[in-house]
């Protein structure tokens, strides 16, 4: 009872605090944003109530979790939430596509301008899907690999829960017109604030796991979960230092200035590269490729070389995007040379991830999921080795501001973060809800192949683009000048933009039906009838914690 | 825990470790990876020793080579001065007039009035310097104020109607509707006269014949009795079928109800002399340049004060 009446009087506040802010607000920003969080804390409120089961309060026997199993709730909501986010992110990119091809798409409103739709785009897929992705998936690879449930298992619920909201309330700033105007740091102080504690809350409940963990070692996957959860708290905090004009006011001021603070916000900007988009979805990579592939992992050895040297090396190659500009050159140098460095490391995960299928390589012609496990790692290759080859200084000089930027983060973001997450989702959908299998195989691989030829058509494109874009600009006549101008740079360049587009809705069009699959899935539909093209055995004995008391001392 | 056992498939033992039915190989790391990654490693250092690399308490250390981006900016864009410095000085110390008589230097001072174009017109004029609503297309023979060199130079470095310039070309044509000069009827009659001067009205009929003599009163004195405009005022040539603000019945009502006065930079301010010579080059070799004639110069500064057509 003193639970009950402590959660409701805690939303019962927060209610009542975003209305004093609804009528205190000094912009309308503000107040629509304080409306969001008065409604999340009514239908908070709203839940509260009508979910207790009173008359097991009035026994004084509440019915307890069941301590056999593994705490899956959050991973399926998760898991959901990874879909949705995926499809409205992935829609918004082919609109802004076709934004850059037709002017005319930007509807004349300054709420549809590319612009303000653009931060929508990158911060759905980054944070909304990729974020969903990463922290489901590491609620289930830790209790699985620690042989434990989660550690706070209401805290994990605050996580997932919160971190949806500062979604929804970045996605709408954005709309608003409210940003920060950092890449990928967009939102204002507020909702910074607010993500820092629901990253807090997602550090104790992972930590707190790990400490009660029945297994001797820490697995592999969950180093790599740890840093990506340390560094990008240490990124987002530092980055986002501001002062707020009013503490009821969606604006505010940042305290880093001039080139200082374009350093930092690269290297808060490469970092999520780095530590969000690279060592998360290597943790992903950790578990279910080995799982899926039912193979040992390749190497011990490359998974401790390649995990410290990539976090040691990562860290300081964000100056490589302010080459040429006010940065002074050592900087610079120091950007590119451990960029240079990094290739290597990068390249310790896709060999331990490609080379633990020795032994099963004959899955990637049986398994769509191995197949787009294999490509994520093929385009993770490529993409680091790509990364490294544009910090160098005088490649630099061709690319930078060019779409090749844009190629080379979509065959990144597509194809590894994108297939790589599929894949996982395809492996967690029927354990999670208990079925047989999927609701369709040959769906998987209709999905395998919309999006890698979706990847090769964007990623192509944008070469092309991006080389004929800085070719453009540097042309000089044999008089000594300039040739082209820049209007006339752009409108070479829409060809281009048409097939990026293209592209995009073929990858579109993969993720429809991989929606459609897990739907069918989840809602427990007859399998759809298909001819085989494999089945991963599952043994359900094994998928649940250790009693602690039985494990024998070592 | 350790559980070593030998993996059937690759013959290599395994860690010992066990995690949710995962094992891992104890396998060496591969040599190329190895060497590859100490390949770059030497690169690194090598790279910081010649170049600036190392931060100390004001600057970074120089580098061996002592390359700095400033310094390879500067020496690059003095290079490309110098290259260019012997042509530019010619162009300069010729009058524009007497340009066409050479015609390697009017070559090179085309050439470097088209990167200048790239850079500084295109905005308005388009990059194709076809112009747009209210923005003139350069590329035909229909000129405001003038379309020989001398003229076009004197437009670019003063401008038009550019607060900031007294010798620019100014001129300012009545809003004949809005100011009440004319009635709108009187407007609608005047609009249908001049557009059957280029044959969009036809010149019989009631509204154009109505129109003629509000012409001959209030327009004639800048646009001339045919209608030919006059470029002491930079009055629009009426008779033709070029329309700076579009010529069918509403705009040029439009035009004559609020008068247009669009504006131009003057470019002197911004920019040098020779650019701006190379430019005027440049804009003239577009199509519609037209040949020196006698008694054709820049406009006097005296007309500013007359009313004219601005269309």
């Amino acid at each position: 009872m003193v639970t009950l009446t402590g959660r409701a009087g805690i939303w019962l506040v927060v209610l009542f605090l975003a209305i004093l802010a609804i009528a205190a607000a000094a912009d309308t920003g503000f107040a629509v944003h304080m409306t969001i969080v008065a409604l999340a804390a009514a239908i908070g409120l709203f839940v509260t109530l009508s979910k207790t089961d009173y008359a097991a309060i009035a026994r004084g026997a509440l019915k307890g979790p069941d301590h056999s199993r593994y705490d899956d709730d959050p991973i399926r909501w998760g898991v959901i939430a990874t879909v949705f986010w995926g499809m409205a992110g992935f829609a918004a990119g082919l609109f802004i596509a076709l934004q850059l091809a037709y002017p005319v798409l930007n509807l004349g409103t300054e709420y549809t301008t590319f612009g303000r739709l653009r931060p929508l785009h990158t911060s759905a897929v980054i944070f909304a899907f990729g974020g969903n992705a990463l922290i489901a998936t590491s609620f289930y690879v830790v209790q699985r690999t620690c042989r434990a449930r989660l550690a706070f298992p209401g805290l994990a619920r605050f996580v997932f829960w919160g971190y949806q909201l500062f979604i929804v309330l970045a996605a709408t700033g954005y709309l608003l017109g409210i940003t920060q105007g950092k890449e990928y740091a967009e939102p204002e102080w507020y909702v910074d604030l607010w993500l820092t504690i629901v990253w807090v809350a997602y550090l104790a409940v992972f930590v707190g796991t790990l400490v009660k963990r029945t297994e001797p070692h820490i697995y592999v996957a969950n180093w790599f979960y740890l840093s990506f959860i340390l560094t990008v708290a240490m990124l987002h905090l530092v980055n986002n230092v501001n002062l707020p004009i009013s503490l009821v006011g969606a604006h505010s001021v940042a305290v880093w200035a001039g080139v200082q603070g374009a350093l930092i916000q690269w290297w808060y900007g490469h970092n999520a590269v780095g530590f969000f988009l690279t060592a998360g979805f290597l943790a992903m990579m950790y578990y279910f490729v080995p799982k899926q592939a039912e193979r040992p992992v390749y190497s011990y050895r490359l998974s401790i070389i390649h995990f410290w040297a990539l976090i040691f090396l990562y860290i300081w190659a964000g100056p490589h995007h302010l080459h040429y500009t006010a940065l002074p050159d050592w900087a610079q140098t120091l950007g590119m040379v451990f960029s240079v460095m990094l290739w290597m490391p990068s390249w310790g995960g896709m060999i331990n991830g490609l080379m633990t299928l020795n032994g099963a390589w004959d899955k990637i012609r049986t398994d769509p999921i191995i197949r787009m496990f294999v490509m994520s790692l093929a385009f993770y290759g490529m993409s680091t080795f790509e990364g490294p080859m544009m910090s160098v200084k005088s490649v630099n000089a061709l690319s930078h501001y060019t779409d090749w930027t844009i190629g080379h983060v979509h065959s990144g973001a597509l194809g590894w973060n994108g297939m790589v997450t599929f894949a996982t989702l395809y492996y967690l959908v029927p354990r999670l809800w208990q079925r047989e299998r999927l609701y369709s195989l040959r769906m998987v691989n209709w999905h395998f192949w919309l999006a890698t030829t979706g990847i090769v058509f964007y990623a192509a494109s944008m070469w092309v683009a991006g080389i004929t874009q800085g070719l453009m600009w540097r042309e000089y006549g044999a008089d000594g000048y300039l040739v082209n101008s820049f209007a006339e740079t752009v409108a070479a360049l829409h060809p281009m933009y048409l097939l990026r587009a293209f592209g995009g809705l073929l990858y579109l069009t993969g993720a429809v039906v991989m929606t459609v699959n897990v739907w069918k899935t989840i809602a427990g539909s007859p399998l759809r009838i298909e001819a085989p093209m494999t089945d991963t055995p599952y043994d359900a004995a094994q998928d649940r914690p250790l009693v602690p008391a039985a494990v024998p001392a070592e | 825990m350790a559980d070593k056992r030998l993996d059937q498939a690759t013959g290599i033992e395994t860690v010992g470790h066990e995690w949710d039915g995962i094992e891992e190989l104890n396998t060496p790391l591969p040599r190329w990876w190895l060497y590859t990654f100490y390949a770059t490693i030497v690169f690194a250092i090598g790279y910081v020793v010649v170049y600036p690399a190392v931060p100390l308490a004001h600057s970074g250390t120089p580098g061996l080579w002592k390359w700095s981006s400033r310094g390879a900016l500067a020496a690059e864009t003095a290079g490309a001065e110098q290259a260019r410095a012997k042509t530019l000085a010619a162009i300069a110390a010729l009058p524009i007039e007497e340009l066409p008589g050479k015609p390697e230097l009017m070559q090179a001072a085309i050439a470097g009035g088209k990167a200048a174009f790239r850079v500084n017109c295109v905005q308005c004029h388009g990059s194709g310097a076809a112009g747009s609503k209210g923005y003139p297309n350069l590329n035909d023979d229909d000129w405001l104020w003038g379309g020989d060199l001398k003229a076009i130079e004197t437009t670019i470095t003063h401008g038009i109607r550019y607060p900031g310039d007294d010798t620019t070309r100014q001129s300012l044509m009545p809003s004949f509707g809005h100011d009440g000069i004319l009635p709108p009827g009187q407007v609608e009659d005047v609009a249908s006269y001049v557009r059957s001067l280029s044959g969009r009205v036809a010149p019989g009929s009631a509204a154009a014949l109505r129109g003629a003599g509000i012409f001959a009163a209030n327009c004639a004195v800048c646009h001339g009795p045919d209608g030919k405009g006059g470029r002491q005022v930079g009055a629009p040539n009426l008779a033709d079928a070029i329309w700076l603000y579009g010529g069918n019945q509403a705009d040029v009502v439009a035009s004559v109800t609020n008068a247009h006065a669009g504006v131009m930079p003057a470019w002197g301010q911004r920019l040098d002399a020779v650019t701006i010579k190379m430019l005027a080059t440049y804009v003239h070799s577009l199509g519609g340049g037209e040949k020196f004639a006698p008694g054709q110069g820049a406009a006097p500064a005296a007309d500013a004060t007359a009313p004219a057509a601005a269309q």
